[in-house]
């Protein structure tokens, strides 16, 4: 028959044969001829979830005609906070519907393309052996429904994803989801089970730029995705929306790529996997594992137990990714503490690396020092010249902004680790020291009102003018009762001399 | 029904296309020069580029004012009465009722949901026909402001921006449309259009080999043999044009008429 021009009679009898077959798309076929034995398996409609949910383990032990219903919409939704994006789904959710089977059962498909469709859409199932892995018998026209049949002979975890021309824009368009084809025996038996899948998407704008973006297909060629998701947008997976666990649980994820392109480097923060099926196959061989690779189209089964409460980040580890792309996602764990397993934060320091030694030496010179500079102030008429009410407020606008850090706006400081000013005996002893140590920050222990602090402050030497400093610790010892004379540049600047 | 009706039922359909459009005639057409179609997909002794003679194109897909004075005029073609073998359940769904297109279907926009039986009727109907693949490609190549539309930045960009949208729940009038280097209409932004021979897509043209066709290359393999895999919008409506049956219809498929130069 010559393709190009059917005569009226052909198209005529093509067009009835058409008819018989149910309006089918394709070389509709029509039903096929089931033997008895599977003819007479029970029948199962799946059950289908919406991510990041999973369907209920499957217990039958025996094979059943299970029948798969999924539509295809295309539908606007949020990519990002003020982001939409026209994304082509499987069943109205990116990834599309997770699908769960067992192995040994023969699965009736209904590919259902929406009336409001733009464009036919198909699936390729990785789980089915077949050409197209059933693309071509689920070609799809707008407002249509396909049919096909295939026995689930593999177990593991499948990618799925539409297959039609321009496939990388369908999937970059939303278009993949997961089928579980679990093994005879079952899986082993966890507390929880979510459902991940990373893709990216490549918009017109950039990361972040709002309202509605389209499709970019220059970038898709290049592969330069803005954004690189997990579940269809940059915080499907955040706030409210986190995977929970409780502590002491066995937690599962079904982890897929849709990609089109980019693979990931799946890792959760502060986790590690306690058992992988590294690319959805059914043996299990790697445990104690940090990152496990996913490849585009592939899939990967993770399994840990949470010990400890606290928050625990799903990231692609080529952390661009998560950090400028979108690819972060949270399991929150609530329970009891276990401060062995973890501790939470027990310490936090000052750290200075290496700093002047306050040697001997620098004791000789204190002593000189503070002859030398006691008879300054008396001598130094710009010290008169000054109104100390005039430094105490210039020395608060320095202390706030540095020094209120460690030793708190009420200058108490923090019991055993920051050193009070108000009332300290150590301040107030020795008006030279407070200026050195200002200048050159000071570590190890001192005793202060009677309690040894062993801590670090740091130099501030080449962060504050001798004004400054000066009018700092004029504002430290006329503050929180404190009472002292004001000091001066110069004093300040001799010390500074001196000590170089 | 009389002539004398359905003339009264055309004019009224057009006068209801008119107002304040004045600028767009509905079944004006306009000359597409002579040119070159290059096939998505062809086998090895396909030639690269086929030469296609300057034809006549409409400068609007026709619009539901049009496709209403012509089943107004051809009852057989009416929503009620139209024969299941020539368009689907869905034909003219949107409509409120046979010649009643109703406020989903404005008479200035364009009609869809037409099979390609009915859109043939429809342009013979017209003294027109539909116009081939390489014709309605080789309009379709033209940017806003260059004959060759790759290199027009401002219609990739429309084209794409479209292409990613949904369907309207009602599609807009003709008129919004701006203009191509031809004075074309609609080519892309509005809806897709039927060809005469849609169903040749993804099959080579070597008649005696089309049953050893692989007419089906999806996924990655859907570049195999492609001239330039990179022309996504090419694909789409490859895709779209391979998955239909000539009597379907859809919500964002309509047609227009070609013409041989007198």
């Amino acid at each position: 028959m010559n393709p190009i021009r059917l005569t009226p009679v052909l198209a005529l009898a093509w067009m009835t044969t058409l008819v018989a077959a149910d309006e089918g798309l394709g070389a509709a076929q029509g039903p096929v001829a089931l033997p008895p034995e599977v003819m007479n398996l029970p029948i199962e409609q799946a059950i289908l979830t919406a991510p990041p949910h999973v369907p209920p383990p499957i217990t039958r032990q025996t094979a059943a005609r299970v029948v798969v219903n999924l539509e295809v919409r295309e539908v606007v939704a949020k990519l990002a906070d003020g982001v939409e994006y026209t994304f082509w789904t499987f069943g109205g959710s990116v990834p599309g519907s997770f699908i769960r089977v067992r192995e040994g059962d023969e699965v009736e498909f209904h590919l259902n393309n929406h009336p409001s469709s733009k464009l036919p859409h198909n699936i390729d199932l990785h789980a089915v052996t077949g050409p197209g892995g059933g693309a071509a018998s689920t070609f799809t026209a707008p407002g249509h429904s396909s049919q096909f049949t295939f026995k689930a002979l593999n177990p593991g975890l499948f990618v799925y994803h539409c297959a039609t021309a321009p496939v990388p824009m369908h999937i970059g368009s939303g278009m993949y989801g997961m089928i579980l084809v679990e093994p005879k025996e079952g899986l082993p038996k966890v507390d929880r089970e979510y459902y991940v899948m990373q893709g990216e998407f490549y918009t017109t704008g950039k990361y972040g730029e709002e309202g509605m973006q389209s499709f970019d297909m220059a970038k898709a060629i290049d592969e330069r995705p803005p954004y690189i998701v997990f579940n269809g947008s940059v915080g499907s997976l955040v706030g409210d929306k986190a995977l929970t666990a409780k502590v002491g649980e066995k937690v599962r994820i079904f982890f897929g790529v849709g990609g089109p392109n980019i693979t990931s480097s799946f890792h959760i923060i502060g986790e590690i996997f306690d058992k992988v099926w590294p690319e959805g196959g059914t043996k299990l061989v790697q445990e104690n594992v940090q990152t496990t690779m996913v490849p585009s189209g592939g899939s990967t089964i993770v399994e840990f137990t949470v010990n400890v409460p606290g928050t625990f980040v799903l990231v692609d580890h080529s952390l661009t990714r998560a950090f400028n792309k979108g690819a972060l996602g949270m399991l929150k764990v609530e329970g009891p503490v276990d401060r062995v397993v973890y501790s939470g934060k027990e310490i936090d320091a000052v750290y200075l690396g290496s700093q002047a030694d306050e040697g001997s030496q620098a004791a000789k010179r204190e002593a000189e020092l503070k002859a030398k500079i006691a008879a300054e102030i008396k001598s130094n008429p710009v010290i008169s010249g000054l109104t100390k009410e005039a430094q105490v407020e210039k020395g608060k606008q320095v202390y706030m902004g540095l020094c209120f850090a460690c030793h708190q706006p009420d200058g108490k400081g923090l019991a055993s680790v920051f050193p009070p000013l108000a009332g300290s005996d150590f301040l107030l002893a020795d008006r030279d020291r407070a200026i050195r140590i200002v200048l050159k920050g000071l570590s190890g222990p001192v005793t202060v009102n009677g309690k040894t602090i062993n801590s670090a402050m740091p130099a501030q030497e080449s962060t504050l003018t001798d004004q400054q400093i000066a009018d700092v610790l004029t504002f430290v010892f006329n503050s929180w009762g404190n009472q002292g004379d004001a000091f001066t540049a110069d004093q300040v600047k001799a010390t500074r001399n001196q000590l170089h | 029904m009389s002539i004398r009706l359905t003339a009264l039922l055309s004019l009224l359909a057009l006068a209801l296309a008119g107002p304040g459009r004045g600028a767009v005639e509905p079944s004006a057409m306009r000359t597409i020069p002579a040119g070159f179609y290059e096939p998505l997909q062809r086998s090895t002794t396909d030639a690269a580029r086929v030469a296609v003679a300057a034809f006549q194109l409409d400068e609007c897909p026709v619009t539901n004012a049009q496709f209403l004075a012509f089943v107004t005029a051809n009852p057989k073609w009416r929503r009620s009465e139209v024969s299941r073998l020539f368009a689907d359940a869905s034909y003219l769904a949107s409509w409120a009722g046979d010649l009643e297109p109703g406020v989903a279907a404005p008479p200035d926009a364009p009609v869809v949901q037409v099979s390609w039986f009915a859109a043939r009727a429809y342009a013979r109907w017209a003294g027109k026909r539909l116009p081939s693949t390489a014709e309605w490609e080789l309009a379709a190549s033209a940017g806003y402001t260059r004959a060759d539309g790759k290199d027009d930045e401002a219609f990739k960009r429309a084209l794409y921006a479209w292409l990613a949208r949904p369907v309207p729940t009602v599609l807009a009038p003709v008129s919004s449309i701006r203009p191509d280097f031809n004075g074309v209409r609609g080519l892309s932004g509005l809806v897709w259009e039927w060809v005469d021979d849609f169903n040749t897509a993804m099959v080579t043209g070597e008649s005696r080999a089309d049953s050893g066709l692989d007419r089906d290359l999806f996924c990655g393999a859907g570049s195999i043999g492609a001239k330039d895999p990179s022309d996504y919008a090419a694909f789409m409506r490859q895709a779209l044009r391979s998955s239909l049956r000539a009597s379907n219809t859809t919500t964002s498929l309509g047609f227009r008429c070609a013409h041989n130069l007198p």
